[in-house]
């Protein structure tokens, strides 16, 4: 594998470097979050139940949301679970405190969190139950506030059982997306020198000191090679004692090419965030009245075809469809690789291409339906206030002639970069260019395929 | 000796950008022979009916818009047409589909918890922002196996 270059962003000493190394870093910016997540919940339970006039439907499913997936993960991986607000509680109860190193072990009934569950299954199928519910939950203001409530709950309960963040690391559903496709960022927190983890035998990033926490995602530094697991909460930045942790710049989409790291319950998420692209792009901004319908709930048995309809298309169809190139390209190439290896590694290829659709779709509504917020912020509960002056202001949709011209060009951005990680891999299976090339070939076609359906979802 | 005969791989990937761009902003004749469309829209809770309607371009619409349940409104990106619709007094629109390619139609009054969604869609033919996507498509992909089968001969 060669080696790309770096950029250290950390001189030392540097700005930035202070402000990551204080404890009041972190615990700021979550105790603003929280601060408009409790508000989020409590518009929802006590707002108006028009959607498009509570804050709490506005700020988490546009503002939130496209905040996420258009800015913060592309650009910044996993930065936004350095201020999610989630874990916070549960965290500050662990540990005694909000801000200062309390002295002492965590404060948990320290059980041991099964090993079978230590992958993202549970982050695939908690993300699929909430695509499930999705018209529900994104539309009606006390569901929506009923499930982040219960996300701080489950949180708060697991950090009460168990040492550390186990809800953001095996459990999230958010936080599972966003840890496969924080491999794209062009940001990452590593060592600087390995042999110097190496020869350092307290590993204080991992136990901690006085000057910060163990890892809390359970992370050993020294061996980080991807972004997906770690939290960027700055702790062993904190506690290393030889300043060897460093933020550094590298080209996009670095860590899919680790091929150690490559796993099954990853893949499955790669195609699982894809599939419920698709499946988004089509029930919530297509022109089928009916499929919106059946996933409102408007009958029972219509949700029940639309429910199982959606985990089969995710979980048997698009991997299927997947497994079926992967094995064209093993045909063609004849290759002594194991089938189930080619699935998985080339599985990573869906990464840049999902991430584009996600971006796509989410430039479909952030558009049309943004300036919902320019009124909810002024009227948050949708009760009549007008604290800002603007609770008036008229729903007018962004800029749609400009729409497709972003969603085309991201589109044709996510092929380009999937064919080429697609590319790549395969030279890690395959020496020889012309079977690297060959067996890439299938996939690279699936690829075009799925990237025509969005542009005909969008489009045609 | 091959290798020199290679374009480098920047100048083949700045040949394929360009064309690219130029696929994207190439300008089409649009169709001469203009009709007349008459047609009724009714919106109810969280559709349009119907769904989707086509017409070709400089062709004249005029929609009598209707709303079945409670009131609604028409919006149509790219027109920026805007009507509010309350159940029993229909109301008319009219345009000409001067521009081509799909437009969406949206609830413009807050119906309901899927009013965001509720979505139409007029297509005015000949469609040239799909089929040049299209075209943007085959040229990503041709552009990238030959960079790629290139690029890697040369390294």
């Amino acid at each position: 594998m060669t080696t790309v270059p770096r950029a250290d962003t950390q001189h030392r000493p540097s700005p930035l470097n202070t402000v990551l190394k204080s404890r009041l870093f972190q615990p700021t910016l979550q105790l603003i979050a929280l601060f408009g997540f409790t508000l989020a919940i409590l518009t929802g339970f006590f707002g108006t139940p028009a959607g498009s006039r509570n804050f709490g439907i506005v700020f988490v499913w546009i503002v939130w949301w496209a905040l996420l997936i258009i800015v913060l993960v592309p650009f910044f991986g996993r930065a936004w679970c350095t201020v999610c607000p989630i874990p916070a509680p549960g965290e500050w109860l662990q540990r005694r405190g909000i801000v200062q190193r309390t002295p002492g072990k965590l404060r948990t009934l320290g059980k041991r969190f099964p090993k079978r569950l230590k992958n993202m299954w549970l982050q695939n199928f908690g993300f699929l139950t909430i695509a499930t519910f999705s018209a529900i939950i994104l539309t009606r203001p006390n569901i929506s506030a009923g499930v982040l409530l219960g996300f701080i709950v489950v949180a708060v309960a697991l950090s009460i059982l168990y040492d550390n963040r186990v809800f953001c690391r095996y459990v999230c559903p958010v936080g599972g997306f966003i840890g496969l496709y924080a491999m794209m960022s062009p940001l990452e927190l590593r060592v600087r020198d390995c042999q110097t983890c190496r020869e350092h035998g307290a590993k204080d990033c991992v136990v901690g000191n006085e000057k910060g926490y163990g890892c809390p995602w359970m992370v050993y530094p020294g061996n980080l090679t991807r972004n997906t697991y770690c939290g960027l909460c700055f702790e062993c930045m904190k506690t290393c004692p030889k300043d060897n942790i460093t933020l550094r710049l590298r080209p996009f989409g670095s860590d899919l090419f680790v091929a150690k790291e490559r796993r099954l319950d990853e893949a499955y998420k790669a195609f699982i965030m894809l599939g419920c692209a698709l499946v988004y792009s089509t029930v919530l901004l297509g022109h089928w009245g009916w499929i919106k319908n059946w996933a409102n709930m408007d009958s029972l048995p219509h949700w029940l075809i639309y429910a199982v309809g959606l985990w089969v298309f995710n979980l048997a169809l698009i991997p299927g469809l997947f497994w079926v190139t992967t094995w064209m390209g093993r045909k063609i190439t004849r290759a002594n690789v194991p089938q189930r290896d080619l699935f998985v590694s080339f599985a990573y290829t869906l990464v840049p291409l999902g991430l584009a659709a996600w971006i796509a779709f989410s430039l479909g509504f952030v558009f049309v339906n943004g300036s919902y917020a320019i009124s909810v912020i002024s009227d948050p509960f949708g009760w009549g206030w007008n604290l800002f002056g603007t609770a008036n202001a008229a729903w007018t949709p962004f800029a749609p002639q400009l729409l497709n011209f972003l969603q085309v060009g991201i589109l044709m951005i996510g092929l380009m970069v999937a064919v080429n990680t697609a590319y790549r891999i395969a030279r890690q299976h395959h020496s020889v260019h012309q079977q690297a090339f060959a067996a890439m070939l299938p996939i690279a076609g699936l690829l075009t395929l799925i990237t025509g359906t969005f542009l005909w979802l969008y489009l045609g | 000796m091959m290798r020199r005969l290679l374009p480098k791989r920047g100048v083949l990937a700045t040949m394929f950008a360009m064309l690219l761009i130029a696929v994207w902003f190439i300008q089409l004749p649009a169709s001469a022979a203009s009709t007349a469309h008459t047609l009724t829209l009714d919106m109810r809770q969280f559709e349009f009916t119907p769904g989707r309607f086509e017409v070709q371009q400089g062709d004249t619409v005029t929609i009598l818009l209707t709303a079945s349940d409670v009131v609604h409104g028409f919006y149509l990106d790219g027109y920026g047409i805007e009507q509010r619709v309350e159940p029993g007094i229909s109301q008319q629109i009219s345009f000409t589909a001067d521009q081509a390619g799909k437009f969406r139609y949206r609830c413009a009054v807050s119906c309901g918890t899927l009013h965001p969604f509720m979505i139409g869609e007029l297509v005015v033919n000949t469609n040239f922002p799909f089929w040049r996507a299209l075209a943007m498509l085959g040229v990503s992909l041709i552009g990238s196996l030959v960079y790629l089968s290139f690029g890697a001969k040369q390294s």
